[in-house]
C-alpha cells in the first residue's frame, strides 16, 4: 500500500500529515520525496545510517573516436549538446539522460557516466524506515532524484510519501502508482484554487483521493459545501490551533501533544484501506 | 529597470501575499505570475485577460498500430517506461527524446508537438500582468515561466517601467531557478520555524550559486520571536539583509479571502510593516 501526500499549495500541512500519520501505524516506511526542500526529517528525527549518492546517466565524449558529425547534437530533443569546430559542448543540465546520443553515435564515441545530482539517505526511528532525498542545490531534475527515492519502497510495508508542492512533474512523479493520495489543504481562496488544480492532477493519473483540511475554520459552510456538491470525501479536519502552529515551528509532531489524534490517524488510514479495497 | 523576485524555497511562507502588496505599492511596474503550475496571483488581482498565447512545448511519441510490428526495439530503449507491452505509450511518462520514433525499423511512430499550458497578457487596476497557467500534469514549467518573463520585459520596456515584480514558485529546481536567473534582487519570504529556516538556507545557497543579490523577510515572525532571532543570526552571517519582520495577523487571511491586496484591506501597523519592506526593495 503506497499513500502519498500531496497538496497543489506549498505550506499547507503535506509533512505535518505524512510524519503524523506514519507515527501512528505499527510499521511503515516513510519517504521524502519534496526533495528539493525536504523537511520531514525535522519532525521525524530518524538515525541515519546510510548515505548514497543519487546520479543519472550522462553523455561523455572519446575524443579518440569522435568524429564531430554532429549526431549528438541533431539527435538530442533537449538541446544539450553545441557542437564547435574541435569540441561538443555539453551542458548537463539540460540532460533528461534518454540515452539517444550514445545510442545513435556512429563512431561508437560516446559512453555514458554516472553525474551526481544528490543524495539519498536511509534511516529508521522505531518501527519507521525512513528515506529521503536531497536534490543539491542549482540542479534542475528532481524527478529523476524522485524515482530513485521510490525505488527503497519495500511493497510488503505500508509507505507513506511526502511529496513536493504543485502539479507538474515532480508532483507527478511522486505521487504516480500510488494506491490512494491524500491531498492536504486550507480554506483560503489560495488553497481551494490550488487544490481543484491537484485533484484533476490526480485524477487524471487515476489515483482515489481525499482531502485533509488543515487550519480548519469552525463551522466553514462555503468548503463543506463545495466538498459536498463536488463529492470530495474530506478524510480529517486539523483545527487552527496556535499551539499546533509553535509545535511545527519547532519541529514537534503534534500527536505527541494532541494524543487523541492518534485514533484520528489511525481511522484516516483504516478508511483508506477500506475504499482502496472496495475500488479493487 | 530592476527585476524582483519573491522566492521562499518552502511553499506557504507568503509570497503571494507580499507580491499582491507591492502590486498595491509599486508605481509603473509590470506583474509576472511565475508559479505556473499553482498560480494564485490572479486571486489579488483580477486580471482581465487581453491576449491568450498556446504554450507549445516538448513532444510525445504516438505509435500507430496498422504500421507496429510489435518488435519492441522501442520499448526495449524507451528510459522512461513508456512504452507498454501492448505499445500504446504513456503521455504522462513520455519526456518527447524521440529515440523509440528514430529507432523504428517501420517508420510507426511519429513525434507530436505538445501543448503544455497557456500563457496570458492581462490588465488589472495595477497595471499589466503577465501570467500562466502550466497544463495539469505537464513538465517544461522553466520554459513557461522564461516566456511570461521575456513578455513582462517587452511590455516594461515598452511602457519604460521602473520595475519587474515577479512571484515566484517554491522549491529550489527547475521553475525557481528559470524565476531567478538574470534578476537584479531575490527577496526571500521565510517563516519562524525549522522547516522555515532549512528551506531558506537552500534558496539562499541557490541565489548564490546564479550570483543574485538577496534580501529577506521574515513571515508571521511572532509565532515563534526565538527562531525569527536565530534566522536573523543566520543571515548576518550570510550577509543576507533583513529588510522587515511581518507580524502574524487575521487581517492577512481575510484580505487574502476578500481577495485584495493585504496592503488594501488594512490601515493598521501591518500596512506600515510592508510598505517599509517595499521602500528597502524597491529603491
Amino acid at each position: 500500500m503506497i499513500i502519498s501526500v500531496a497538496s497543489g499549495k506549498g505550506g499547507t500541512g503535506k509533512t505535518t500529515v505524512a510524519v503524523n500519520l506514519a507515527l501512528c501505524l505499527e510499521q511503515a516506511q516513510l519517504l521524502d520525496c519534496d526533495v528539493e526542500e525536504p523537511n520531514a526529517q525535522i519532525f521525524l528525527k530518524a538515525d541515519i545510517n546510510d548515505r548514497k549518492p543519487a546520479t543519472v546517466r550522462v553523455p561523455e565524449i572519446d575524443y579518440k573516436k569522435c568524429n564531430f558529425c554532429g549526431v549528438c547534437q541533431d539527435v538530442c530533443a533537449y538541446h544539450a549538446f553545441a557542437l564547435l569546430p574541435k569540441k561538443v559542448l555539453f551542458f548537463p543540465q539540460m540532460c533528461h539522460s534518454c540515452g539517444a546520443c550514445s545510442l545513435l553515435c556512429p563512431q561508437k564515441a560516446i559512453q555514458e557516466i554516472d553525474r551526481p545530482i544528490g543524495e539519498i539517505e536511509i534511516g529508521q526511528r522505531n518501527s519507521i524506515r525512513f528515506i529521503q532525498g536531497k536534490l543539491t542545490v542549482g540542479e534542475t531534475m528532481a524527478p529523476p532524484l524522485i524515482r530513485q527515492v521510490k525505488s527503497y519502497i519495500d511493497p510488503a510495508f505500508t509507505a507513506i510519501i511526502d511529496a513536493p508542492p504543485g502539479t507538474a512533474c515532480p508532483m507527478v512523479t511522486a505521487v504516480k502508482d500510488s494506491d490512494f493520495c491524500i491531498l492536504v489543504t486550507e480554506p483560503t481562496p489560495f488553497g481551494m484554487n490550488d487544490l481543484q488544480l491537484a485533484i484533476e492532477t490526480v485524477q487524471k493519473l487515476g489515483i482515489p483521493y481525499g482531502v485533509v483540511m488543515n487550519r480548519a475554520e469552525p463551522d466553514d459552510l462555503r468548503t463543506r459545501l463545495y466538498f459536498k456538491a463536488h463529492d470530495i470525501p474530506v478524510l480529517l479536519k486539523i483545527p487552527f490551533d496556535r499551539k499546533i502552529a509553535e509545535l511545527y515551528s519547532v519541529g514537534i509532531p503534534f500527536i505527541e501533544q494532541f494524543p487523541e489524534y492518534r485514533t484520528k490517524f489511525q481511522d484516516l488510514f483504516l478508511f483508506i484501506l477500506d475504499s482502496t479495497k472496495v475500488a479493487a | 529597470m530592476k527585476q524582483i523576485v519573491v522566492i521562499s524555497g518552502k511553499g506557504g511562507t507568503g509570497k503571494t501575499m507580499l507580491t499582491g502588496a507591492f502590486a498595491a505599492l509599486a508605481e509603473n511596474k509590470v506583474m509576472v505570475d511565475c508559479d505556473v503550475d499553482a498560480a494564485n496571483l490572479h486571486l489579488l488581482l483580477h486580471p482581465s485577460i487581453k491576449e491568450r498565447n498556446i504554450f507549445k512545448s516538448g513532444a510525445f511519441a504516438k505509435i500507430d498500430p496498422a504500421l507496429c510490428t510489435r518488435c519492441g526495439q522501442c520499448s526495449d530503449a524507451c528510459r522512461f517506461q513508456a512504452i507498454s507491452s501492448e505499445f500504446a505509450v504513456s503521455p504522462i511518462a513520455c519526456e518527447g527524446c524521440g529515440l523509440c520514433a528514430r529507432l523504428c525499423p517501420v517508420n510507426a511512430i511519429r513525434m507530436k508537438e505538445n501543448t503544455a499550458g497557456e500563457w496570458f497578457i492581462s490588465e488589472t487596476r495595477y497595471g499589466p500582468f503577465v501570467h500562466a497557467k502550466l497544463g495539469i500534469a505537464e513538465e517544461n514549467s522553466g520554459k513557461l515561466v522564461a516566456k511570461v518573463r521575456e513578455a513582462a520585459k517587452e511590455i516594461a520596456e515598452k511602457n519604460g517601467a521602473t520595475h519587474i515584480i515577479i512571484d515566484g514558485p517554491p522549491g529550489i529546481g527547475c521553475p525557481v531557478i528559470a524565476s531567478l536567473s538574470g534578476v537584479d534582487l531575490a527577496l526571500i519570504v521565510t517563516e519562524p520555524t525549522l522547516s522555515g529556516l532549512h528551506d531558506a538556507e537552500r534558496v539562499i545557497a541557490l541565489a548564490e550559486h546564479f550570483n543574485v543579490q538577496t534580501q529577506l523577510v521574515i513571515n508571521k515572525w511572532d509565532i515563534n520571536p526565538e527562531a525569527s532571532e536565530k534566522i536573523e543570526r543566520y543571515c548576518e552571517s550570510r550577509k543576507v539583509p533583513v529588510v522587515g519582520k511581518i507580524p502574524f495577523a487575521r487581517a492577512v487571511i481575510e484580505s487574502v479571502i476578500a481577495g485584495k491586496p493585504v496592503t488594501e484591506y488594512t490601515n493598521g501597523a501591518l500596512k506600515h510593516d510592508i510598505i517599509k519592506i517595499w521602500e528597502a526593495v524597491g529603491c
